[in-house]
């Protein structure tokens, strides 16, 4: 087992990997830049080394200074949490190379994944029902647009090393398409160095649903069942539950059978090990695969509510060599869960909104957990993204909680900055939440100011 | 003559216009990123760019003048 853990992260996923740590009897390192040298997760820890400045490229991105920092903390594993660091295969080679436990998946596998328009194919060969579109990446704008003529408007283009929405647009008619493919690449190799893009037809209603997977590389790989991550800005989840309310009383059984299955396909076909996350697109009643997530998810918590499986647990008993004892047919749900995403933004106009909290009293009660990155007094700043805490609640079913989500979010207390709590409460009231009927453009037609 | 100024707290990510040049309503002057997020701050009339208060980079709040534009 690891001894030392080093957690190249930051905010709520950083203090919630060193709780399930220091509870396994591991010891725990903190990295910090100088922006967050004062924040929980930094005090928290059993030792904590600074690794930069406040930009992340100088920081939580700097895969010399985080390496450097396990050197000098002598640590011999690393986790890297979500975000940052998390899916590069790079760093994962990186810390194998100098002698440290990664904790998660290959780095072959991450780097069949990382290419979405390879992972794709990939998919497709290992019989996953794929979202109508390009084989690969589309070689150039003429090209994109034989495409979009054969897979029919109005399509998505989407960058092959995208994520979180970025290097993503949609085109309705040529016209569109040769703005978006343009600004696609652009955006592609703006952020991710690379301009490769490839296009999807584009639902106009979908759910987005995507399983938990976990493996441990040892012949053992099972599905955590199902979350449904609807409720989206931007392509930027908003709200998550487990289950989805697609399948409420054993309703789509035999559609939710054939996407765990696909999600097991998918994630075999990747060489997958430890915990990940198959995406589909489910519309008029077929579901199409969209990615795998190399990388523990900001939702996974409502997996735990609802399954009893610790997950973060799992991850540090596998990448230390340990076989995953739990069984398919092991996995049973109990109750529903939903998880807020507590964001620094205005509620109305969407804008980021950093600052320091005077005010910051999380809500207590039944089935309620608060992840949160930050505590009272403490300064959030403009260099990362804006999500100050995860609301957690869990109820016997779907409608009770909701109706304990809606007494935590009234009394979860925040100010010094604009969060999007007012924004939660206009969902959690809104009838087609409650009746479950949701798409990824819920947002744009309902729970408005 | 007006002050083009930051509508959120953050950094400046890139600066779109050069001191001299011509611009209409609704240009965009800088781009300023926060929260993982880019906010391009226009202007808010047509104008020439008298001065720029800001480089690449350079932390902001909320209320400073980033551009001055004359009419």
């Amino acid at each position: 087992m690891i001894r030392r853990l080093l957690i190249a992260n930051r905010g709520e996923i950083a203090r919630r990997i060193n709780r399930v740590a220091l509870g396994m009897g591991l010891e725990t390192v903190a990295v910090y830049s100088d922006a967050d040298a004062g924040l929980p997760h930094v005090r928290e820890a059993s030792q904590a080394v600074r690794i930069g400045p406040p930009p992340p490229r100088e920081s939580y991105l700097d895969i010399e200074a985080l390496l450097d920092a396990a050197r000098r903390s002598g640590a011999d594993g690393v986790h890297p949490g979500y975000g940052f660091v998390s899916e590069s295969a790079e760093f994962a080679r990186a810390c194998t190379a100098a002698g440290l436990t990664f904790v998660g998946p290959p780095p072959e596998a991450m780097a069949r994944m990382k290419d979405k328009a390879r992972a794709r194919v990939l998919a497709g060969e290992a019989g996953v029902p794929l979202v109508p579109g390009s084989a690969g990446v589309v070689a150039d704008a003429r090209a994109a647009a034989a495409e979009a003529e054969r897979i029919g408007y109005p399509v998505l283009v989407k960058a092959a090393g995208g994520g979180g929405g970025i290097g993503m647009a949609v085109a309705g008619n040529a016209a569109e398409l040769e703005k978006a493919f343009r600004q696609s690449a652009d955006r592609a190799r703006a952020a991710f160095g690379r301009e490769g893009v490839y296009l999807e037809s584009y639902f106009p209603a979908p759910r987005h649903i995507e399983f938990q997977v976990i493996g441990d590389g040892q012949g053992q790989l099972i599905h955590v069942l199902e979350r449904e991550c609807s409720i989206q800005r931007r392509h930027q989840k908003v709200v998550e539950e487990a289950g989805s309310a697609l399948f409420l009383e054993g309703r789509n059984a035999g559609l939710l059978a054939a996407m765990g299955k696909a999600a097991l396909a998918a994630a075999s076909a990747f060489g997958y090990a430890n915990a990940g996350t198959v995406e589909f697109l489910v519309s008029d009643g077929g579901f199409y695969f969209i990615e795998m997530n190399a990388r523990l998810q900001v939702e996974h918590p409502v997996t735990e509510l609802t399954t009893g499986l610790d997950l973060i647990g799992w991850q540090l008993r596998i990448a230390s060599g340990e076989r995953l004892t739990v069984k398919q047919e092991d996995v049973r749900r109990t109750g529903h869960a939903l998880e807020f995403r507590i964001y620094a933004e205005d509620p109305v106009r969407f804008l980021p909104s950093p600052g320091r909290l005077a005010v910051f009293r999380p809500p207590e009660g039944d089935g309620v957990r608060v992840d949160a990155g930050y505590g009272e007094g403490d300064l959030v700043t403009p260099y990362y993204d804006p999500l100050l805490a995860k609301l957690i609640v869990a109820g016997r079913t779907r409608d009770e909680a909701i109706d304990r989500s809606e007494r935590a979010l009234e009394g979860f207390r925040v100010e010094g900055i604009r969060t999007n709590i007012p924004l939660h409460l206009r969902i959690v009231r809104d009838r087609t939440f409650r009746d479950g009927s949701l798409d990824t453009h819920f947002l744009e037609h309902h729970a408005k100011a | 003559m007006s002050d083009v100024a930051a509508h959120i707290t953050g950094t400046v990510w890139k600066v779109e216009v050069t001191v001299g040049q011509k611009v209409s309503a609704g240009e965009v002057l800088v781009i300023l990123e926060s929260m993982k997020m880019e906010m391009p701050v226009e202007a808010p009339d047509p104008g020439v760019v008298k001065e720029i208060r800001c480089q690449p980079s350079q932390p902001v709040n909320e209320g400073d003048v980033l551009v001055v534009l004359d009419p």
